[in-house]
Parts: C-alpha cells; sequence; structure tokens
C-alpha cells in the first residue's frame, strides 16, 4: 500500500517542532507501523537526511517503550494494543497517517517523537514498592492470597508504564498509571502495612511534577493498551482518604 | 592462561554455605566507602543494584532505555523455576540441578548449577515479598505449571507476563534504594568501554545518548549485566537494542568470552513474514503444556496446506504426524527446546511444512475441548491475542504456525564461582556470563539464574574481592590518564564511523549478517558451512567499514550511531562465534554439528575431546584469539546421553 504521512520533526526540547510529510510506497499490510517507520528511515537516511527518532525497544507490547499518538490516538486506531504491535492492515491504501508525540506537561519532548517520561520514575520513587531487603523475606506459600485477589491485583500490576493515559487526558493526569500501581500492591497482604503511606506518598509527587488532576472524564481507560481499568482510581481515592483522616 | 574456577571445596550440597561462612566480608561501616558499577538493569543488574545499595554500598547503575523497568526481561513470558516441590510431585534441589545439568548436555559447572538450584526457592520467597502477583490455586497457594525438560511442574508464572512482574519487583527494590540515595540511576547511557588501572577494573566510559556526550564513571568493582547478544542473527526475539558490546569491549580488555557458539534456538515463534520484518515475536514454551505439534503426514497435504487448497482444521486426525510425541515418547511436547528446534526444521527441510514451508503447527484443540476455552484464555490469554494481532488468525480456531528463531545465548564472558571475569574487579551476571546452562538452557532457567546471581551470589561474592580494596581510595576520572585515554579511544572510534560517510543504511548491513549467521552459523552447522559463513562474515565486516552511512553528529542524540556502534561489535563477535562453533567438532546442546550425529539424527556428543569450557582470549587487532580450555571435571554425576525418548 501506498502511504502519506505527516509526521512531527522536532531536533531537540527546545526548538520549535513542525510536521514533515512523507510519501511511502509499498508498504506490506502485513508489517507493523514500527516496521513501517523503519522503511521510511531507510528511505530518509538513504537520502542523506536523518531519520525520525522515536522509542521502541521490545516490540511485542511489553516493554512500554513505544508511545506514538496516530491520527489523534494515543497507540493508534486499534484497541487493547500499544503502538508496537499495530498493523498496518489496519489502514488503507493512500491514507494519511499523522504521528506525533505524547503531547503532556510532565513529558517534554526530547527530539522529534520520542519524549521524557522519567516522572513516571520518580512517582514510583516516592513510594510505588513494598519495603523488603533481600533475603528476609518468609516463605511464599505463607501468604496466602486468594485467587481473585491475586488476579485483580495482576490485572493492576501489567500496566507498562508507556503513559498513553496521560497523552490521552485532557488534564494530563497521571491517575491511572499511580493507582495501577497502587492497586496491585494494596490488594496483596504483603503490601497492606504501607498502603496508606504508599498512596499519600505517590501522589504529592504526582502534584508536584506537573501533572494535571483526575476529573474522571475516563478516557485513559479507553486508551490503556492494558485495559487498566478507572475501578482502580476509585481504589487510590479510597485510600487516599483514609490517608488523609490518619495523622 | 590457567583458568581457575575457584569451585570451593566440599561435598556438592555444602559448597556454597562453605563458601559463604568462610569468604571474605565488608564490614557495614566500609561498605559505604565503596563505589560499584552496575552496567543493565534487567533481571540481574536490578536485583544486583539494589541489593547491593540495601546492603549500603554506593552503586551507580546505568541502562540505554528511558527507564531501568524497560531492560529485556520484561518480555519474559512464561515462567521462573524453584525447587520447591509445593506439589509434591518428587521435586528437590538436586533433581532441578541435575535436570539443569543434563539439559545443558553437560557442559556446564556442577558446583555452579548446584547453587543455582539451591538458592532457587529464596528468589520464590524473595519475589513474593515483593509483591509479585504470581498465580494461585483456589486455596490461595501458589500455583506451577509444566517446562520443557523436566518431568515435574516447578514453574511459577504470572499470567504470561512473569519477566514483567519479576522486573517490576525488582525494579521497585531499585526504586527504594534510589530514592534512599544509595543508587544512582542512569538512563539513556550506553556503556562504551571498560577502564582498567594497572590490570584492574576500575570504571566505565558512557555515551549519554540524549546529548551525545562521553562520561568516565570510577568504581571499585564493575558489573556487566547487559544480556544476551541473540541480536547477532539480527532476527531474534530479543529487543531491539539488545546487544553484545558492553561485553564485547570487555573482552577485548582481557575478559575471557567462554562458548560463545552455544546459542538457543528457540521452536516456537512466530514465523517471519516478509522483507521489512524486524524482529520475531516468541510464543512462550508454557503453550507446550497444553498444546501439540504437528505437520501433516503426507506432503501432499503440506503442499495443499501451504496452497491454501487445504485448511489444517480440515486435515483428520490420522493424517497428522504429530512428530515429537513420535520421536519422544516420554518426553513428548517437552522436549528441551534444542531437541524441538531441530525436529521442526528436520520435517520442514524435508517438505512437510506449512504456511511458507518454514512453520509448522502449535495446536491448543485437544486442550481447549479438555478444558474448556476460559481456562485455556486464563492461561494464555495474552499469548493468543499477541498471535492474532501479529498473524491476523484467531488462533482459538486455527492451530497457530510457529518456527525456530535465535532466543538466548548460553555463551559469555568467561566467570569463576564469584561471577569474577579474568580481569580482576570485572564481575559478569545474568545472560551475559556464560556459568549455569552449558550447552542448553531450559526455560524458565534464565530468569531463575538472573536472580539468582543479583539477589543471592553477587552480593556475597562482590565482598570477597572488595575486603581486599579497602586500601584504594575513590578515584576522581578527570585526574586518572587511563580514564581520559580511554574516552578519547572512544570518541575516536565514533569519528571513525561517522568518517565513513558511505551509502548503505546500518540496518541493512545488520540484516546481511543477519543472514550469513542464520544460514551458516544456525541451527544445522558443518564444516564447510562454516567456514563459507566465516569468509562471508569477514565481506560484510568490510562492506561495513567502507560504506556504512551515517548521518547527523556524534555529539548529539544520534540513533544510527548508537546502531552502528552495536553493529560493529556483532560483526567481531560474529567472527568468533564462528570459529567456536569450527573448533568444537561435536554436537552437545544448542550447537548441532551435521558430521557428528547418530543413526537417527540425535546429536553426538564427544566427551572424550570436548568435555571442556572453551574461553578465547582476545589477543590485538587482526591477531587469531587463543582458545583456553577449562575442563569440565563431572564428581557426583554421571554423565550420559541424554535420552528424553524413555
Ligand atoms: C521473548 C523472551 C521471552 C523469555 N521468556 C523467558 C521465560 O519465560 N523464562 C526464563 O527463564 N527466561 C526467559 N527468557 C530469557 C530471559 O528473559 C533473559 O535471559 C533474561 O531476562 C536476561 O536478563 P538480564 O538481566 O541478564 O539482561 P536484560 O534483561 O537483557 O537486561 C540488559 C540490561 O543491560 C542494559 N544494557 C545492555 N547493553 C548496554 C550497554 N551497552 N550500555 C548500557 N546498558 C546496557 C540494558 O539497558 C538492560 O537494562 C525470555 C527471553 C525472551 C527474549
Ligand atoms: S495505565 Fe495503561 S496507558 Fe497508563 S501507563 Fe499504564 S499501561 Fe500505559
Ligand atoms: S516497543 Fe515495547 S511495548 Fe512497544
Amino acid at each position: 500500500m501506498d502511504l502519506t504521512l505527516k509526521v512531527w520533526r522536532q531536533e531537540n526540547r527546545k526548538a520549535k517542532g513542525r510536521f514533515e510529510t512523507y510519501s511511502l510506497k509499498n508498504i506490506s499490510p502485513d508489517s507493523s507501523f514500527l516496521e513501517m517507520l523503519d522503511v521510511l528511515n531507510e528511505q530518509l537516511v538513504n537520502g542523506n537526511n536523518e531519520p525520525v527518532v522515536f522509542d521502541h525497544d521490545c516490540r511485542e507490547g511489553i516493554c512500554g517503550t513505544c508511545s506514538l499518538f496516530i491520527n489523534g490516538r494515543a497507540h493508534g486506531p486499534d484497541e487493547d494494543i500499544t503502538t508496537c504491535q499495530l498493523h498496518m492492515r489496519k489502514f488503507k491504501d493512500g491514507d494519511t497517517i499523522v504521528i506525533e508525540p505524547w503531547r503532556a506537561g510532565g513529558f517534554p519532548v526530547i527530539k522529534d517523537l520520542m519524549v521524557d517520561r522519567s516522572a513516571f520514575d520518580q512517582i514510583l520513587q516516592a513510594g510505588g514498592f513494598i519495603s523488603v531487603n533481600t533475603g528476609s523475606a518468609r516463605d511464599g506459600n505463607n501468604i496466602l492470597i486468594p485467587k481473585h485477589k491475586a488476579d485483580e491485583s495482576m490485572d493492576a500490576a501489567a500496566c507498562i508504564g508507556c503513559g498513553a493515559c496521560v497523552a490521552t487526558c485532557k488534564n494530563s493526569s497521571a491517575m491511572l498509571f499511580l493507582a495501577s500501581k497502587v492497586s496491585h500492591l494494596a490488594l496483596l497482604p504483603q503490601g497492606r502495612p504501607e498502603a496508606v503511606r504508599r498512596a499519600k506518598a505517590m501522589v504529592a509527587k504526582m502534584d508536584e511534577l506537573g501533572f494535571g488532576s483526575c476529573t474522571n472524564t475516563g478516557a485513559c481507560e479507553v486508551e490503556c493498551p492494558k485495559g487498566i481499568s478507572v475501578a482502580h482510581i476509585a481504589r487510590l481515592n479510597r485510600e487516599f482518604l483514609i490517608a488523609n483522616l490518619k495523622p | 592462561m590457567k583458568l581457575n574456577a575457584k569451585i570451593p571445596s566440599g561435598p556438592l550440597a555444602e559448597k556454597w554455605s562453605l563458601y559463604k561462612s568462610t569468604q571474605n566480608l565488608v564490614n557495614p561501616a566500609n561498605k559505604r566507602k565503596f563505589d560499584i558499577i552496575v552496567v543493565g538493569t534487567g533481571l540481574a543488574g536490578a536485583s544486583a543494584a539494589a541489593s547491593l545499595g540495601e546492603l549500603g554500598f554506593k552503586v551507580k547503575n546505568f541502562c540505554y532505555q528511558d527507564s531501568p523497568r524497560r531492560a529485556h526481561s520484561i518480555a519474559a513470558q512464561g515462567g521462573i523455576n524453584a525447587a520447591k516441590n509445593y506439589q509434591n510431585d518428587g521435586d528437590s534441589v538436586y533433581r532441578l540441578f541435575y535436570d539443569t545439568i543434563k539439559g545443558g548436555d553437560y557442559r556446564a559447572r556442577e558446583g555452579n548449577v548446584y547453587r543455582l538450584a539451591e538458592v532457587s526457592n529464596q528468589i520464590i520467597d524473595q519475589c513474593v515479598g515483593q509483591g509479585v502477583p504470581f498465580a494461585r490455586d483456589y486455596g490461595g497457594y501458589l500455583d506451577n505449571r509444566s517446562f520443557g525438560g523436566a518431568l515435574v511442574s516447578r514453574t511459577f508464572y504470572a499470567r504470561g507476563q512473569t519477566g514483567q512482574q519479576l522486573l517490576l519487583g525488582a525494579y521497585g527494590a531499585l526504586n527504594r534504594q534510589i530514592a534512599a540515595g544509595n543508587v544512582t540511576m542512569y538512563t539513556r547511557t550506553e556503556m562504551m568501554d571498560v577502564v582498567l588501572v594497572d590490570g584492574v577494573a576500575r570504571g566505565i566510559v558512557t555515551r549519554n545518548l540524549e546529548t551525545g556526550a562521553l562520561e568516565s564513571h570510577f568504581g571499585h568493582a564493575v558489573v556487566l549485566a547487559t544480556g544476551g547478544y541473540a541480536n547477532v542473527f539480527f532476527l531474534s526475539t530479543n529487543a531491539m537494542g539488545s546487544n553484545t558490546s558492553a561485553i564485547w569491549k570487555a573482552y577485548k580488555k582481557g575478559a575471557l568470552f567462554a562458548n560463545p557458539a552455544f546459542v538457543q534456538i528457540h521452536p516456537t515463534c512466530i514465523p517471519v513474514h516478509g522483507e521489512s520484518q524486524s524482529k520475531l515475536t516468541l510464543m512462550s514454551e508454557s503453550l507446550r503444556n497444553d498444546g501439540r505439534i504437528w505437520v501433516p503426514k503426507a506432503k501432499e497435504d503440506a503442499e495443499k496446506i501451504r496452497a491454501g487448497k487445504l485448511k489444517p482444521t480440515d486435515l483428520p486426525e490420522g493424517k497428522r504426524d504429530y512428530y515429537l510425541e513420535r520421536r519422544y515418547p516420554a518426553f513428548g511436547n517437552l522436549v528441551p527446546r534444542d531437541v524441538a528446534s531441530r525436529a521442526a526444521k528436520e520435517r520442514c527441510d524435508a517438505g512437510y511444512g506449512v504456511g511458507s514451508g518454514q512453520a509448522v503447527y502449535l495446536d491448543c484443540k485437544d486442550s481447549i475441548k479438555r478444558l474448556g476455552k476460559n481456562l485455556i484464555e486464563e492461561r494464555y490469554g495474552n499469548l493468543f491475542q499477541m498471535y492474532e494481532k501479529i498473524v491476523d488468525e484467531n488462533p482459538y480456531v486455527t492451530p497457530m504456525m510457529i518456527y525456530p528463531a535465535a532466543h538466548y545465548t548460553m555463551g559469555g564472558l568467561w566467570v569463576d564461582y564469584e561471577l569474577m571475569t579474568t580481569i580482576p574487579g570485572l564481575f559478569t551476571i545474568g545472560e551475559a556470563n556464560f556459568s549455569d546452562h552449558g550447552a542448553n538452557r531450559l526455560g524458565a532457567s534464565a530468569l531463575m539464574q538472573g536472580l539468582a546471581d543479583g539477589y543471592f551470589v553477587l552480593p556475597f561474592t562482590i565482598q570477597n574481592y572488595l575486603a581486599g580494596q579497602l586500601s584504594v581510595p575513590r578515584m576522581d576520572p578527570a585526574k586518572q590518564p587511563e580514564f581520559n585515554e580511554t574516552l578519547e579511544a572512544s570518541r575516536e572510534w565514533n569519528a571513525k564511523l561517522m568518517g565513513i560517510k558511505g551509502s548503505r543504511t546500518v540496518d541493512s548491513i545488520h540484516k546481511e549478517l543477519g543472514q550469513v549467521m542464520w544460514d551458516h552459523v544456525g541451527m544445522g552447522r558443518n564444516k564447510d558451512g562454516l567456514e563459507e559463513g566465516f569468509s562471508k562474515i569477514r565481506q560484510v565486516k568490510d562492506l561495513f567499514w567502507n560504506d556504512v552511512r551515517i548521518p547527523g553528529k556524534a555529539d548529539g542524540m544520534n540513533v544510527e550511531l548508537e546502531k552502528a556502534n552495536r553493529v560493529a561489535d556483532f560483526l567481531e563477535m560474529g567472527e568468533l562465534l564462528a570459529k567456536d562453533a569450527l573448533h568444537r567438532e561435536e554436537s552437545c546442546g544448542g550447537h548441532f554439528r551435521e558430521e557428528h550425529q547418530m543413526s537417527d539424527g540425535e546429536a553426538k556428543r564427544d566427551d572424550e575431546n570436548f568435555k571442556y569450557v572453551g574461553a578465547w582470549e582476545y589477543k590485538g587487532p587482526g591477531k587469531e584469539p587463543e582458545l583456553n580450555k577449562e575442563p569440565l571435571d563431572y564428581e557426583f554425576i554421571q554423565v550420559k546421553t541424554r535420552n528424553y525418548k524413555e
């Protein structure tokens, strides 16, 4: 198939960006979206131009590195997938595709389509863990966890930290990302002792880093490639309520 | 060079506890006087950095991704082994040890592997403690599944995302230490070289991938946890950025490279779709628990299926050849990976392949019938979804197509029992070292090894080294000539690459290398093919150094330069891989030399002449590397021919 691409190009953090238009021919519908961009970059380098910079690594939907805003949607026009899992069969011959980076105050553009998501690391450093030193844990079967709890915790833990939720949210809130971690740990008995402190510390960090607040639009859930549910935000609010009640 | 593996003496089951009770330790107040560099944030690197931080060492941790959480360990699907025997099916530390040695075709050290099996149980406890949501049964107890090469169920899992959950656990521990100020994290930073001062590892030179700036970092010890080198094949199940550069640079500084030819080709990957293919996707081995592998019995049927004139679902049971069950009745679909891969290649080469001809079926229909779609979906839902997104076929209805692909590398830097390379102060852990898997790794054992090294082995053994380094002060790299020399050498190397200004893209040359590796140094190897491969690798290398084109500049973000740096090292390491494969005149594990097979096509090992670790020593540019042998003595088990038939 033949395509026209409108791609965001931006030299560095400070530069002003712009859209560039490229045309591509003979793209196989079986190739992935990123393989299509590989072909574009091959073409650019062959013409002695700099390739389009975009983030990617595993190319199988699990590392959370890829992060493109395609035709106005985070991770493009398919459900429950990351950009790297999007295949060209979702497009038609002759289509024009607009490709942008995540746009959010918390995620400054580094170059072209690559953004800085280190704020996510900082939120988790604030408390997104269970404090257990190596070697001090007791036997795994000494902690019984009902299957449905373990499953629900796993649902929340599936977050890949891609940032699509932030990019989609009109307030650029990181609430779904943050709530998924709070839920993952709070649902497990091992995670309970620190649950309140954890929620409080992470929310404070998120506010400090300039992410917007959550107004429950639910847009994040729709674009989350891992189907993280907004129900986790409700759980977080509960933890946070308790956090505020306690000194 | 005389290789001393430093295996403690004493009975097998007591070696590790004897070692721990007699080794030197660093006292708590002195720990903060030591800087330790850890390169890599996968299971091995993150667990090591976090554990060392907890102990009070000052750790600098590096990764090339934008976050430590994205290291390639995140992609591991199936599970992690441990000898808990929760299923009461007869498992034990000894059995896990034995299965691992046997699975590795008797090319690994007894002492190391026993220790691995011994600490496996603690890993599960640690991960549960961190909040890893392992699968549980209705009683709330931990659940297990089976993996290849074992007759017990000892694999712990978190849906099809075990690596992700284990890594997030380690990343949590790492984050805690970053917040506590014990670990300083450097993301989007690539290691360029190791710095030696008086022959001892004292630091690294890095390139900041955003700014292009070269920097030096000091450490009393340097730990490499940079993963495997399967991307030398271009197409592999590894992440796009997985590379050999860190360990290759260490090799060129004097660390020995052991068994480079021991590469694992994984039997169950989604077949290649075409020219623009950039990587291959694994379908977890766990599927072999509930899936049966087959091709048509008759060539005519295979032809009809390939031509689209016959649907696999329409082929009656009697016309299907479940070749693994036929050839290996005892283990059936759960034979080790090397055996399963070769069997698939054999059928396809003989004309029975489906799809493009380079594919076989992995069929879950019997399990779906037996257990119901819901249970299968619960077990493998994300894998089935992944398959459908890529291939555009519903695997609940049509059997999946799979084919072997390069996946894991058993070879790596040679390390002793303490995980130290032949360069004093330079340690290597995880997939980057060669230590525990011999000539073939069993499923779910890489995660176990990475975490064993990082949580439970290195934090002890490194102290035995550091205890002797108390008199070494922190060095200021700016004032130390060795750092500046190494940094300048890296700058010149980059300038040389930028200066080629040829006409070929890095990827196009990497693809060419990959094709040569796959055709000549892949699943079936023979002398003529290897020699031809060797000279072809040299040609591709010449092509690269004469004609590669890297636009942009070195002092700024430059993705093409990053790739070129990695490919330059793959080209050199590809040669060593071929050389190692050529020298090893036997078949063992993943290394199959067509000249050395039994009459029934099974691998023929030569213990008389090759029961050793082959460790290669760099001798300088243009010079032949030298082979050093570490003989493998089996004191406690009897070396046998692997048999998965009965
Ligand atoms: C698709 C897939 C599925 C798998 N499934 C399983 C499974 O179910 N069970 C199992 O046991 N094993 C599995 N494996 C194998 C296992 O995942 C790996 O062997 C293991 O995770 C490797 O961990 P590691 O910490 O050694 O390296 P990695 O996780 O690869 O980490 C390497 C780290 O080093 C850094 N790095 C690399 N090079 C440089 C450099 N030059 N400079 C700076 N930093 C660098 C990277 O940034 C990264 O942080 C699977 C592998 C794949 C590919
Ligand atoms: S919650 Fe979903 S969209 Fe947000 S970072 Fe996690 S996986 Fe991505
Ligand atoms: S590249 Fe890893 S999720 Fe897309």
